[in-house]
């Protein structure tokens, strides 16, 4: 050792600090390229791609039936959703109208999956702000929803709710009570959340982070929560009614705010969580009768449904969720396309990252509710047959296979 | 402070929270009605009209030589299509949710 000392000059204006895949503040894989200024962020790359499963390719090679299951394997918060996504459009291809019934039903378990999809996130976002009692307490409420799902329809995740045409599973009278007496118990302890975000610390804690202001949502055709959050008043269930919404377009309203940051898409998600169980309660209290599916077999139903293509649109819990179906008629898939709420969402991200703090990161991610292995996707280029730019081709030779 | 104490010493009073689970062999944590766990067959109602091969999801089913099936449980998604579509009800998808063998051979049912 010498004694002498030497200063290192660092261009501090784009030091890259790698945030992800396996990152200790995100749960999901994703991986974020941050540019920072001491703690600034600069600017954002993003990629994905680390969880892909290939299940739109997969889908063209089983029939509906077989499909059904597997687009209900897409997500596994929000595994009710696709399902209704895709069971609405092939009911748009085959004319099959589905009973009454059988449409409140889908909404019922619909809106009970956004209640415990918004509960666990109310319960992510505490864990994100260091709130760990809370995030057990939101977690705990979201058991009683998953129990109904098990009662209900006999799995806590992947309800198998949808069938062409109908329901699989019927709610009887003990049933109906006992939803209605969990749904109060929710409430209660929802309400009690709600005290705890309304507190001080969580309020400085959240506002003015993340912005996303109006024009920039509309412009980045974000969706859901994000949007409303953003003061755009969108959601599918008002503009598109599907399932039963048309009938119950009374009994809720749009929760929207417009200060978008992270605060005001935690409100949105929170008042939403009233709204829903409002919702439910004005279900069980006008179930109608009748038969819950059609009397033929599930294979008689997928013949049933022609050649032809369907785009359908629902409000999963973290924003519209489209599907684009074309069947071949045989009881195929010729192509499915799913285009999932974050998808749209996580292109905000930049925007919203940009500007703020280091620290800041994990918070503002969490804010979007991203669903990650459901926006996994990936492009095939065919270099042989051309088309492909120039800085592919370099890379096919940095990286030869 | 007070109310703190309060909590705590009530906390411990309380009986615990968790639910005891399979303390003694073949005792099982209750399931509702419509649970989906592991399948049961009943080969001798069976008529090998292999429907349930046509719609399972995952290839869980397979044939055997004497034209009846079998039920790898290792595929299986739990779903129930194939309790669903059998017209002889030969399959049920029973409360058993114990997955965890010694031996593979466990896991097929037939
Ligand atoms: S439950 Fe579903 S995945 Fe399992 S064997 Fe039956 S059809 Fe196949
Ligand atoms: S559907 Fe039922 S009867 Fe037909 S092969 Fe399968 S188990 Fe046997």
């Amino acid at each position: 050792m010498t004694g002498e000392t030497r200063e290192l000059e660092y261009d501090y204006s784009r030091l890259v600090v790698p945030f992800g895949p396996v990152h200790p503040a995100l749960k999901e894989p994703v991986h974020f390229k941050v540019f920072v200024k001491k703690e600034e962020v600069v600017d954002v790359g993003l990629r994905l791609g680390h969880v892909h499963r290939g299940i739109e390719a997969l889908a063209e090679t089983r029939n509906l039936v077989q499909a059904m299951y597997l687009v209900e394997r897409v997500c596994g918060i929000c595994s009710h959703s696709h399902t209704t996504c895709f069971v609405g459009a092939l009911e748009e291809i085959g004319r099959i109208q589905p009973s009454e019934r059988a449409l409140y039903l889908r909404t019922l378990v619909f809106e009970l999956e956004r209640l415990h999809s918004h509960l666990l996130w109310l319960g992510i976002m505490a864990y994100e702000i260091g709130f760990d009692t809370l995030f057990m307490f939101a977690f705990n409420t979201r058991e009683a929803v998953l129990d109904l799902f098990e009662e209900i329809t006999g799995n806590r995740v992947h309800h198998s709710m949808n069938v062409i045409g109908g329901v699989r599973w019927d709610l009887d009278g003990r049933m109906v009570e006992k939803v209605g007496r969990s749904m109060s118990k929710v409430r209660e302890a929802a309400q009690r959340i709600r005290e705890i975000f309304q507190d001080k610390t969580v309020e400085e804690r959240l506002s003015g982070v993340g912005l996303l202001d109006r024009g920039a949502a509309q412009e980045l055709c974000t969706v859901g929560p994000t949007a409303r959050g953003s003061g755009l008043k969108t959601d599918v269930r008002k503009e598109d009614p599907y399932a039963a919404y048309g009938a119950l377009e009374g009994s809720f309203s749009i929760v929207t705010r417009t200060e978008g940051d992270a605060y005001a898409r935690t409100e949105v998600r929170i008042f939403e969580i009233f709204e829903t169980i409002n919702m439910i309660n004005e279900i069980l209290a006008r179930l109608p009768g009748g038969s819950i599916r059609p009397g033929e077999t599930i294979i008689r139903s997928m013949n049933r449904v022609p050649q032809g293509e369907a785009v359908s649109r629902v409000e999963a819990p973290r924003g519209e969720l489209l599907y684009y179906v074309r069947t071949d008629g045989k009881g195929g898939l010729r192509r499915l396309k799913v285009r999932t709420p974050t998808l749209a969402n996580i292109v905000g991200l930049r925007q919203m990252l940009i500007g703020g703090e280091v620290a800041d990161i994990p918070v503002v991610v969490a804010s979007i509710d991203p669903c990650l292995s459901c926006t996994n996707r990936i492009t095939v280029i065919d270099l042989d047959k051309g088309g492909a730019g120039e800085p592919l081709r370099r890379r096919r030779r940095k990286w030869p296979h | 402070m007070g109310r703190g104490l309060r909590a705590a010493f009530r906390a411990l009073l309380r009986k615990p929270v968790r639910v005891r689970y399979l303390t003694e062999a073949g005792e099982m944590v209750p399931v509702p009605e419509r649970y989906r766990g592991k399948i049961t067959y009943d080969k001798g109602a069976c008529i090998g009209c292999l429907l349930c091969i046509r719609t399972c999801p995952s290839g869980a089913i397979s044939t055997t030589e004497e034209k009846k099936v079998e039920f790898s449980v290792f595929k299986c998604t739990f779903c129930g299509q194939c309790a669903e579509i059998c017209p002889k009800k030969a399959v049920k998808l029973g409360s058993d949710f114990e997955l965890v063998v010694y031996e593979k051979e466990g896991m097929v049912v037939r």
